[in-house]
């Protein structure tokens, strides 16, 4: 298969995981559309690592996959303190985050 | 190579249907369950790329790992109900439409790119492409400061995650008043007064 094809894919995926972002309300499901987001830019990065014949694109890759288990954790701890608080889980009603 | 690009159809497929699923399902755990199908059309076309540790750490550490931390938030928080009220016009609009036009602005960039090499199926390749040696030799040679740094960032993250999460003793009882979740004194200090 040709590199764009795979290119093509992550762009659709980013695509759909931005759509996620923007539309969702539950935080939990815009954790999920980031993911998404940066998994379309992880199929890329190995995709153009496939191209070019270099592992550097596979490490940022991994990079990446280590920056999205921080963020999920950091995430869902903020979550978790938001039940806690019983504050409403909507992104929209969520506006500061003191207390 | 006919079955190669069979494969990379039905994990494409699979990729964009669990995408699509996370997006539209209106109870977080089906999103969750979806994004798990949608790693594992990830992980096989890693796969076809040639990039095998990278693959099977998607498998473990993402499809495994931090799935379940998800599944544990959706079923402790217990999946809120999304509509509270019900989705305001302009948002409901520009999203899929912000989405369409992204997805067009890249597709445009890919293929009317003049990268020669986007049209190949990419460089000649030695046995030990992609393999945990290689990247291991990598990532202790020249990538060892960004390794070093994910290293203090999982740290990091940790530690935060546990005094984010950590039961504070105090606030259970005046979260039921008007001012719910807001403390002009922290709630150490409000425990130490009523002691």
């Amino acid at each position: 298969m040709d590199i764009t094809w795979y290119l093509v894919l992550s762009a659709f995926i980013f695509a759909i995981g931005a759509a996620g972002v923007i539309s969702r309300r539950n935080p939990l499901v815009v954790l999920l559309c980031l993911e998404l987001m940066l998994n379309a830019g992880n199929l890329a990065l190995v995709a153009f690592s496939r191209m070019h014949g270099g592992e550097a694109g596979q490490v940022f890759a991994l990079i990446v996959m280590v920056i999205a288990a921080c963020e999920v954790v950091i995430g869902l701890g903020i979550i978790v303190a938001m039940y806690r608080n019983k504050l409403p889980i909507d992104v929209d009603e969520m506006s500061e985050l003191r207390g | 190579m006919w079955f190669e690009q069979v494969l990379f159809f039905v994990a494409a497929i699979g990729a964009l249907a669990g995408a699509l699923g996370v997006v539209l399902f209106q109870n977080p755990f089906y999103s969750v369950l979806s994004l798990v199908g949608h790693l594992l059309g990830l992980a096989v076309l890693f796969l076809l790329l040639h990039a095998e540790f990278l693959a099977a750490a998607q498998v473990v550490v993402y499809a495994g790992a931090v799935m379940v931390l998800y599944l544990f938030v959706v079923a402790y928080i217990g999946g809120a109900d999304e509509p509270l009220h019900p989705e305001s016009g302009g948002v409901a609009v520009f999203g899929p439409l912000f989405a369409v036009a992204i997805a067009v602005e890249l597709c445009i960039a890919f293929i009317a790119s003049g990268l020669q090499a986007l049209d190949t199926r990419g460089a000649d390749l030695g046995p030990a492409f992609g393999s945990p040696g290689q990247i291991g030799e990598l990532l202790l040679t020249d990538f060892l400061l960004p390794f070093e740094a994910a290293s203090f960032l999982l740290l990091i993250a940790a530690v935060g995650a546990v005094v984010l999460a950590r039961r504070r003793r105090g606030l259970e009882d005046e979260a039921t008043g008007p001012m719910r979740g807001r403390h002009d004194d922290p709630p150490t200090e409000t425990l130490e007064v009523r002691v």
